[in-house]
């Protein structure tokens, strides 16, 4: 390789042409076209949700679908977040992207192999989208059985597409265990490694473990629906609870694949823009991996009134509640990072602050479905709803944002306006409360979930939900603006724009091909703020 | 329209209590809703308090070096965990009422289907809902009624909001529901388990009766002269289906064991375990008489999957309990 030459070069102009980036295998090109994939994911997901809303903006048929339609843009909707937009998100961009900078190394330790990873996301992805041709499929993103079996065969072109993308995730977890293990920098042990690092380390080891029992769930679904086996279909011997059972043994532990991440994101956030030392620094790390090792042996939670025994549900609802002290923690601790620092609420702090608002309500509301008693009346309803989209849009989405904002200048070199990046904060936050808060209303109404229809009671609040979805588009297309401009006629950004520690603000903006010209050497932990 | 200010409704948004269970699941909202308030405002209010008093003067601004607390630590981990439990017990508590039925409660059996909802009473009334038509299920007021609930093709869920109960109706099994209403009037049904194409549209309604004009409703039903009552139904099917060749109905040893006294009795099996002859046993025997043969006796009966409607083999199960 001609090493004098591409001195000077960054990693976006190193080489140059499409084929050089299908073929790349440099962690940060890689990074950026999980990216571009993934934000048109989000684009096309979240104008299903837009129809949704819109839909269910009046009792009886608003928009003059059927009801058919409306069940097929609501496990479209629920399939593409789920397996293209928050599982992979940001382990898939910001991990691939930060974790070598972040630990002085040169790029992750099986760069092909992350290569190879995302064109199997794109194969799945393709798949996915090929079961529109195919009839689609209307069975809700859970696939439950027996209903799923009865379906055209596009059911069985999104299981593969989903069974595709676990390969891409379980792929990418491994490639991240090994890089932290073996490419830490000198005197960078596993103490002195940024949160991001350690929360996208917990999240790599649940989708190496999880992750393949989903994909023999679906594959075992396919060969039902295919073959006939009689695993979950009653009518041939089989037990449709069981599919339950398998589907959410990694769905659960998925639910923390999607917001350990943004933790870390929110770490990271927190602590440069109070320029102080993360709190508690060890038991937010442990309190990952804590989380990530309870998320296995909770899955029945979701099936409180399925039929399981009476026996398991009372240990789903105590184990469950122990997920709730590891959370608590990290919320204390980033709170307590805050006092007594110099806090700037530039946009990522603003959408720091938006995910502890937004999470909180989540996390809180994560502790009444939990409670067996009271799940029984919630469970299935808009209240569940409303709890899930606080987790993932409030908590995972408003991270993913705020660190898109925060690393924008490291990824592109150059700064998005700041002024912009708020309005767009503004919108998203006030029209997600909008949108969601009176759906914990409906559901406390008794409103159940995947309605195409419903009783003239619940109209006046689900006006006031669909008029907030509103919002929430017009917020992201702020956002979006306020990047493509950032791209075309933003500020050149220094190396360092945010005053962060960790080593990614070493190295230039945008980052030489090779990361760093001479490996850093770490003698002190992430955060040093003295 | 925007009903949902009122002041009444706005104390909690939960639907109108039809039963003392109700009540107890409504404490623990109450509860609920209160304790994440307070959290909230600690988490929410203190982190708020911070972003103003320690909002950033200048480019330089020197921050306090704290790294971490034990004892703060422990606390907000243990206290947290203290209140959760709590919380836990309290669920649990709840969740056993919900989970015990009174013997004596009554029975009307279910049977799910895309997208109707099926009732079979004891004296032999039966009738399904249509989509779109709020059919009434009556039941007596302050007595126990339990649902026995089973579907004919894909899960259901059996939900009635103002009872504040709901369990899933599977394919192949029996689940089960009861309450008891405390409130005269019409409380209404959903199905919360997503079942395809009209989902939304598989509405019934419970209709709570004074007990005395429920009773005179039960007994002025007089089945069609072939129908007869459930039991009655379920006579004539185990007469027509030649279950009667093996199975007395008065205590004597045929081939296979008589249905006399056998509902609800203890069961040995020819692997060395045993159980209880409850409903759910009774259905795997008549339709999978393979699964668990008693002991000294042969296997020697025919399955019946996939040849008896789901509606006959509870009306089977309703005669076979009715030998006592």
């Amino acid at each position: 390789m001609a090493h004098t030459e591409t001195h000077s070069h960054d990693y976006l102009n190193h080489q140059k042409g499409l084929w050089s980036w299908l073929t790349t295998i440099d962690h940060k090109r890689i990074g950026i076209m999980y990216l571009i994939v993934i934000l048109f994911f989000f684009l096309i997901g979240g104008i299903f949700a837009l129809l949704i809303r819109m839909e269910l903006f009046s009792a009886g048929p608003t928009l003059g679908i059927d009801p058919g339609t409306y069940n097929r843009l609501m496990t479209f909707h629920g399939a593409i977040m789920v397996f293209m937009v928050i599982v992979p998100g940001i382990p898939s961009i910001f991990g691939n992207f930060l974790i070598p900078i972040m630990l002085g190394a040169k790029d992750v330790a099986f760069p092909r192999l992350n290569l190879f990873s995302w064109y199997v996301f794109m194969l799945g992805a393709i798949i996915a989208f090929a079961s529109l041709l195919f009839g689609g499929a209307d069975t809700g993103w859970t696939f439950y059985t027996p209903y799923s079996i009865r379906q055209p065969n596009g059911v069985i072109f999104l299981v593969l597409g989903a069974f595709t993308m676990g390969m891409a995730s379980i792929l990418t977890g491994l490639n991240f265990i090994v890089t932290v293990h073996k490419l830490r920098a000198p005197g960078q042990t596993m103490s002195r490694i940024p949160l991001f690092v350690w929360s996208t380390y917990a999240t790599a080891i649940i989708q190496v473990l999880a992750t393949p029992v989903l994909g023999i769930t679906l594959l075992l679904l396919v060969a039902e629906k295919t073959l006939g086996v009689g695993i979950f279909d009653p009518t041939i011997g089989g037990d449709p609870v069981l599919f339950q059972h398998f589907f959410w043994f990694y769905s659960h532990p998925a639910v923390y694949i999607m917001v350990l991440p943004a933790m870390g994101i929110i770490s990271e956030l927190i602590a440069t823009y109070s320029r102080k030392t993360v709190f508690g620094y060890t038991a937010i790390a442990y309190s990952s991996l804590a989380i990530g090792a309870v998320s296995f042996i909770v899955w029945g939670h979701h099936m409180f009134v399925s039929g399981q025994s009476e026996f398991a549900g009372i240990m789903f609802s105590v184990i469950t509640m122990l997920v709730g002290v590891p959370t608590a923690i990290k919320l204390f601790n980033w709170i307590a990072t805050m006092y007594m620092g110099s806090i700037k609420l530039d946009a990522p702090m603003l959408f720091a602050i938006g995910f502890m608002f937004l999470f909180t309500i989540g996390g809180l509301t994560g502790v009444w479905l939990a409670t067996l008693g009271m799940d029984v009346h919630f469970h299935d309803t808009y209240f569940v709803v409303a709890h899930f989209h606080y987790v993932m849009v409030g908590g995972t989405l408003m991270a993913f944002t705020g660190g898109l904002f925060y690393w924008f200048p490291k990824m592109f070199g150059r700064v998005c306006n700041d002024g912009t990046a708020r309005i767009s904060w503004v919108l998203i936050f006030t029209g997600f409360n909008v949108t969601f808060f009176p759906q914990f209303i409906l559901g406390a109404m008794g409103m159940p979930r995947r309605y195409f229809d419903y009783l003239p009671q619940y109209e006046s609040l689900n006006q006031i939900s669909t008029v907030g979805s509103w919002l929430i588009g017009a917020g992201f297309l702020v956002a979006l603006f306020a990047v493509i401009h950032g791209l075309l006629r933003g500020e050149k950004a220094s190396n360092n724009p945010w005053g962060g520690t960790t080593l990614e603000w070493l190295a230039t903006s945008p980052p030489h091909h090779e990361n760093f010209e001479k490996t850093p050497i770490v003698s002190v932990g992430p955060y040093e703020y003295r | 329209m925007y009903s949902w200010l009122n002041i009444n409704l706005a104390n909690t948004f939960m639907p109108v209590e039809g039963t003392d269970l109700a009540g107890s699941v409504d404490n623990l909202y109450i509860f609920l809703l209160i304790s994440s308030l307070i959290s909230f405002i600690i988490l929410i209010g203190g982190m708020t308090a911070f972003i103003v008093k320690y909002k950033r003067r200048s480019a330089n601004d020197k921050t306090a070096y704290i790294t971490h607390n034990n004892l703060l630590e422990f606390l907000w981990s243990f206290i947290p965990f203290v209140i959760m439990m709590v919380i836990f017990y309290w669920g649990l508590i709840v969740y056993n009422e919900y989970r015990t039925p009174p013997d004596d409660a009554e029975e009307i059996h279910v049977t799910g289907r895309q997208w109707v909802w099926r009732f079979a009473y004891k004296n032999g009334y039966a009738f399904s809902t249509k989509p779109a038509n709020d059919a009434m299920v009556n039941v007596p007021l302050g007595r126990p009624i339990k649902l026995i609930m089973t579907s004919g093709d894909v899960l259901h869920s059996f939900y009635i909001p103002g009872f504040r109960n709901k369990q899933d109706v599977v394919p192949g099994r029996y689940t089960y529901l009861w309450f008891k209403a405390t409130k005269v009037g019409q409380f209404q049904v959903f199905c919360t388990e997503y079942c395809g194409l009209e989902h939304s549209n598989m509405p019934a309604k419970i209709n709570v009766m004074p007990a005395a004009e429920y009773d005179a409703w039960f007994k002025a039903y007089v089945p069609e002269a072939s129908a007869g009552g459930l039991a009655d139904r379920g006579k004539e099917l185990f007469n027509e289906r030649g279950c009667t060749a093996c199975h007395s109905v008065n205590g004597t040893r045929i081939v296979g064991p008589t249905m006399k006294g056998l509902a609800g009795a203890k069961r040995e099996f020819a692997d060395g375990s045993s159980g209880i002859a409850d409903d759910a046993y009774l259905r795997e025997s008549i339709l999978n008489s393979g699964a668990k043969i008693v002991k000294d006796y042969p296997a020697a009966m025919p399955i019946f999957k996939g040849q008896i409607e789901e509606e006959d083999v509870t009306a089977l199960i309703d005669y076979i309990k009715s030998l006592k």
